[in-house]
């Protein structure tokens, strides 16, 4: 009994925790520019099936980890530079849709680069699971949320010790003052499609072992970060991971004690619940400053 | 000349707020503009600063066109704006408004620097942990200016620093807007009160509908009959 639910909040953090990573990609961006990126999903499959990709070619493991991550950035600037910057005077529903036609551009290219079989990476150290109390922890698990967590670590680290991080904080809390200041406001939002591909390349990368990847992988992935990053208060860091963790947890236990039909459907339930009765999400704005 | 401009006119969509401004301040001067609400003030800052587009004229600054240059490339050259409603960064601790105000210039003496604004604005140094946010509409106004003050401005802009203070925070400001004038830094003040801004101004520009109509010094302005009908209510 007990061992059985240990098992479902392996799977549950797990998952949630490259929900997190995803959900924190949207945060970064909709701070921003507030915009949703729903290209964010494919930055994990593009550091996924890059990497695998390298791998199948003969390449070490972490070179090809390294490469990869190097060109989700790059494909992570490219968008920021070719798609959203040319039309930073227009409306951001017309930005988000055109966020969604790269989504739609780039998992293309996945198909003519690549191609639409699906890829896996050996698991980083082994694959002799660990019993826990009943319940068998795979080591890959520990390396997502390990690495997951050394991510947030450095983030937090990012926004709140160096000027460049403050500076992007800054922006997000008042644009104009922040360009008073000599903030370059097109440096920030660059920086921040960079960062968002960093989140998603890692996490497509570290869950690659587990759930293997092909071109289409990024769609739900990114659906599920983007229900993490509602849940949690669009545009808040903090809640972000915490929606990941609940929206994983929730699918892992959903699909353990009701079925595993409906484990696509937690996160979607989740969001349309949070769209109902909790509009800010758990941490969320609520407009208390001081005028 | 410091500041140098020369028939600059901005538009919000087809409404045409700035109809070719001519101002000029010099270096070491505190020079004034007046105005009702909606007269244009706050666009012509903004378009010094480069964050409203301008859709003719020229500035020039220290000789240098700047008139196409983005908005972060100025305050490097040493043009600070103090914006209208204040502006602080509210979710953020005083101190890290104040770092920001820096931003431009990295490194070097910037704890020198932030000691000398808490010297000035001792409220500032209580509060510095706090959000912005939390700080009186007065302690706010101080945090902005010395937040610009941090870039070590060469032109400092001032956007109705009194805008819904009380008259001894107004008295407090303006005080410290004098004492800025005699530190020797360059001031552009815009202002809807014009009795206090004209009364510490060397000289002054009085702004109606996107025009200016009237320029002179401080005083003769203050004495002018028109003005005193139209903005003092003597």
């Amino acid at each position: 009994m007990f061992a059985e639910l240990l098992q479902y909040l392996f799977a549950g953090l797990t998952s949630g925790a490259i929900y997190a990573l995803a959900g924190l990609g949207f945060a970064i961006i909709y701070n921003a520019s507030h915009v949703i990126n729903f290209a964010q999903g494919e930055f994990i499959m593009i550091g996924g099936m890059a990497t695998s990709m390298m791998v199948a070619a003969g390449l070490p493991l972490p070179l090809a980890i390294a490469l990869a991550v190097v060109v989700t950035m790059m494909v992570g600037v490219a968008l920021e530079k070719f798609a959203i910057e040319p039309a930073r005077n227009s409306d951001v529903v017309t930005i988000i849709i055109i966020t969604i036609g790269a989504s739609i551009f780039l998992r293309g290219l996945a198909q003519v680069v690549w191609d639409k079989e699906f890829h896996s990476l050996p698991a980083f150290s082994g694959e002799t699971p660990i019993n826990v109390a009943g319940a068998t922890l795979m080591p890959q698990s520990i390396w997502v949320v390990g690495i997951s967590v050394l991510v947030i670590v450095a983030l937090w680290w990012f926004f709140n010790r160096t000027l460049f991080g403050k500076a992007m904080l800054a922006t997000s809390f008042n644009r104009l003052a922040a360009q008073l200041m000599g903030i370059g406001v097109k440096k920030v939002l660059m920086v921040s499609f960079a960062l968002s591909a960093l989140l998603g390349a890692v996490g497509g990368i570290v869950v690659t072992p587990i759930t293997f990847t092909n071109y289409e992988a990024g769609i739900m992935l990114g659906l599920k970060g983007f229900s993490a990053a509602v849940l949690g208060g669009l545009g808040n860091g903090l809640g972000a991971i915490v929606g990941g963790l609940v929206v994983g947890i929730a699918e892992a236990l959903a699909s353990g004690y009701l079925s595993s039909a409906y484990k696509d459907a937690v996160a979607f339930v989740i969001i349309l619940f949070v769209l109902f009765f909790l509009p800010n999400g758990l941490f969320g704005k609520k407009g208390t400053d001081r005028v | 000349m410091l500041l140098e401009i020369s028939g600059i006119t901005s538009h919000y969509g087809r409404i045409q707020a700035l109809r070719g401004i001519d101002v000029e301040v010099r270096e070491g001067e505190l020079v004034a503009l007046v105005g009702a609400n909606g007269a244009g003030k706050t666009t012509l800052l903004r378009g010094i600063s480069g964050v409203q587009p301008l859709t003719a004229g020229t500035i020039k600054f220290d000789g240098k066109d700047i008139t196409r240059m983005p908005a972060d490339a100025r305050v490097a050259l040493g043009i600070a704006q103090v914006p209208e409603g204040r502006q602080v960064f509210g979710p953020m601790s005083v101190e890290d408004n104040l770092r920001l105000g820096a931003y431009r210039r990295k490194g070097d003496d910037v704890e020198a620097d932030m000691k000398r604004m808490y010297d000035m604005f001792p409220i500032l140094f209580k509060k510095r942990e706090l959000p912005a946010g939390t700080l009186s509409g007065g302690q706010q106004q101080m945090l902005a200016i010395a937040r610009a003050l941090m870039s070590h401005p060469r032109l400092l802009l001032l956007d109705e620093p009194s805008m819904g203070l009380a008259p001894l925070l107004v008295q407090e400001i303006f005080d410290a807007v004098v004492a800025l004038k005699e530190a020797g830094t360059t001031i552009f003040l815009v202002e809807q009160n014009a009795y206090a801004a004209l009364a510490i101004a060397d000289r002054g520009y009085v702004l109606e509908t996107g025009s200016v109509v009237m320029s002179d010094s401080g005083k003769t302005l203050l004495a002018d009959e028109r003005i005193k009908e139209a903005y003092l209510g003597l």
